[in-house]
């Protein structure tokens, strides 16, 4: 049992300290690896004075509002649905397959769709993408909550005169709300992180580049402080989401 | 309304968008497989052609897809050895800590793909922390060559997958009944044999399931290829990215997707066939 426990220990640091050290070097002034110049928001403000960064950051907020604006709606719709449909393997399987396809996958399929139907391309075609496996994940943290929902609320509330569509906002929808929270905070943050698909379906140009791909063509360039502390606030932000839905989801995420 | 009507009212924008926009475009890779490449890129619409399904079987991309297979396959098997006995010690914690544990490893899964890959070439770079640290020691004399090379891609590919093995097996060890290994140690077994009798054959859908997820998304794997190998070698996804974004050849990067489409529905069906023996096993245990 210790010598378990001392593995499940060094799992967790072999997580969390390349991650840990990438913090940490963030807020060295000097800018080297080893040599410490002392705690410095430097290079912090360096990001904020560049253009590229600044833009991309914005575009990847359009792009992961829209989409989890677009598939918490579409999502839960799909999860009431679910819940009072008669099962059926083949529906499950559908909702299942956008977590599952690579990710390069269902990038070329949309690439090669939307560049078939002469569709232009841009942030709103990275937005109609992300839509797909964020409907997925939204319907799965609902389906989760519906699935231990006691619907004989909804009948006692339409024994009691209400009519339908005032018995989910009043019973339904206020029961299931943290859920439907915890599965937009998820899609959010799958969104703003997500780099192949919206590579592929972003179309050519600055205008249309996300955070992802900005990262993407700054580190195959090497190491710089300015990319540690880009690292250090995107990944904070996700953690902090992440942990939100946790919360709210008490305990449960898919996948977790 | 009556309730069927609802209920497939509610789905059906849903399951709409995913028809048009991952099933249509999904089906139409199969559909590029069988034409040429247009002059420009794009596709030919007049030809129609088998030379893409030859040709990837010719052996250069065979040897590509065997080499990808391997690496996989070897951060499969290190990503299980890692997160079998880390899922086995989150469900062998008290019951009131094990969320919390579960949630520590699959933190990481969640955040950025592309940091959590870089945070290696920051340890890892010939100036990067443990090189400099090795240097300063005096335990070196020059950089070890630790990036740009299949183990680093190896070892970037079970950092960004194990909390998914973990998940995965932590699921099935959660089922099991802990009946079935009380009985086997009442009944004289050691512990290795209860584990490797009892324990191990039950929880092998939640193996298979980690397996095939790390394989899956390993060998379609650009990013990591890309990043730590250097590019200087080729995994399928690599290939597939470069018929799409670099050689302009979509009607064999399509086919070429549509093979890892395969393999991926033929490991899937396989782990189904494993988690309903297991469940065999467990009616008849």
């Amino acid at each position: 049992m210790r010598a378990l426990n001392l593995h499940l220990g060094a799992v967790y640091a072999f997580l969390y300290l390349p991650i840990a050290v990438l913090m940490v070097l963030s807020l060295n002034k000097s800018g080297l690896p080893t040599a410490w110049g002392g705690v410095s928001f430097e290079w912090y403000g360096k990001l904020v004075e560049n253009p590229k960064i600044t833009g991309a950051a914005l575009n990847s907020l359009i792009v992961a509002l829209w989409s989890t604006l677009i598939a918490t709606v579409l999502g839960t719709m799909l999860a009431l649905g679910v819940a009072r449909a008669r099962p059926s393997p083949g529906r499950d399987a559908l909702l299942f397959a956008p977590m599952i396809i690579p990710d390069i996958v269902l990038a070329i399929a949309l690439l090669s769709f939307f560049t078939l139907l002469k569709f232009s391309l841009g942030l709103h075609s990275i937005v109609m993408a992300h839509v797909v496996f964020n409907i997925a994940f939204v319907c799965a943290v609902v389906r989760v909550r519906l699935a231990s929902y006691d619907w004989s609320l909804n009948e006692a509330s339409r024994d009691l005169g209400a009519t339908a569509l005032t018995t989910f906002w009043r019973i339904t929808f206020p029961l299931i709300l943290p859920s439907v929270v915890a599965g937009a905070l998820l899609a959010f943050t799958l969104s703003i992180d997500e780099f192949i698909i919206a590579y592929f379906t972003a179309g050519a140009g600055q205008s249309s580049t996300t955070l992802p791909m900005q990262i993407y063509a700054m580190i195959r360039f090497g190491v710089t402080p300015e990319i540690n502390a880009m690292a250090t606030i995107v990944m904070a932000f996700s953690f902090v989401l992440v942990l939100a839905a946790q919360r709210l989801n008490r305990g449960r995420i898919p996948g977790a | 309304m009556s309730p069927r009507l609802t209920s497939t009212l509610l789905m059906a924008p849903g399951l709409l968008w995913l028809g048009l926009l991952m099933v249509v475009p999904c089906l139409l890779i199969f559909v590029l497989i069988f034409f040429e490449r247009g002059i420009y890129g794009g596709i030919d619409w007049n030809a129609a052609t088998l030379e893409n399904i030859r040709r990837a079987f010719d052996s250069l991309y065979l040897s590509i897809f065997l080499d990808s297979a391997v690496i996989a396959g070897l951060s499969t098997l290190i990503a299980l050895l890692i997160g079998y006995p880390a899922a086995y010690a989150i469900a062998r914690a008290p019951a009131e800590r094990q969320t919390a544990l579960l949630f520590l490893a699959m933190l990481p899964f969640w955040t950025n793909y592309l940091i959590r890959t870089y945070a290696w070439i920051v340890l890892l770079n010939p100036a990067g922390l443990v090189n400099s640290l090795l240097l300063q020691a005096g335990a070196i004399s020059e950089p070890l060559p630790l990036l740009y090379n299949k183990p680093a891609v190896v070892l970037g590919l079970v950092y960004s997958y194990t909390p998914f093995v973990i998940l995965a097996i932590y699921s099935s060890l959660q089922r099991l009944d802990p009946a079935y290994a009380e009985a086997s140690r009442d009944l004289g077994a050691g512990a290795a044999t209860t584990f490797l009798r009892i324990i191990l054959p039950l929880t092998a859908p939640g193996v298979a399931a980690g397996a095939v997820f790390v394989f899956v998304l390993s060998i379609g794997n650009f990013v990591t290829p890309d990043l730590l190998g250097g590019g200087k070698f080729q995994m399928v996804g690599n290939l597939i990215y470069d018929q799409f974004l670099s050689a302009r050849d979509w009607p064999f990067g399509a086919t070429l997707s549509a093979l890892l489409i395969a393999l991926m529905m033929i490991l899937l069906f396989l782990q189904a066939l494993a988690s309903s023996r297991a469940r065999g096993e467990h009616a008849r245990a």
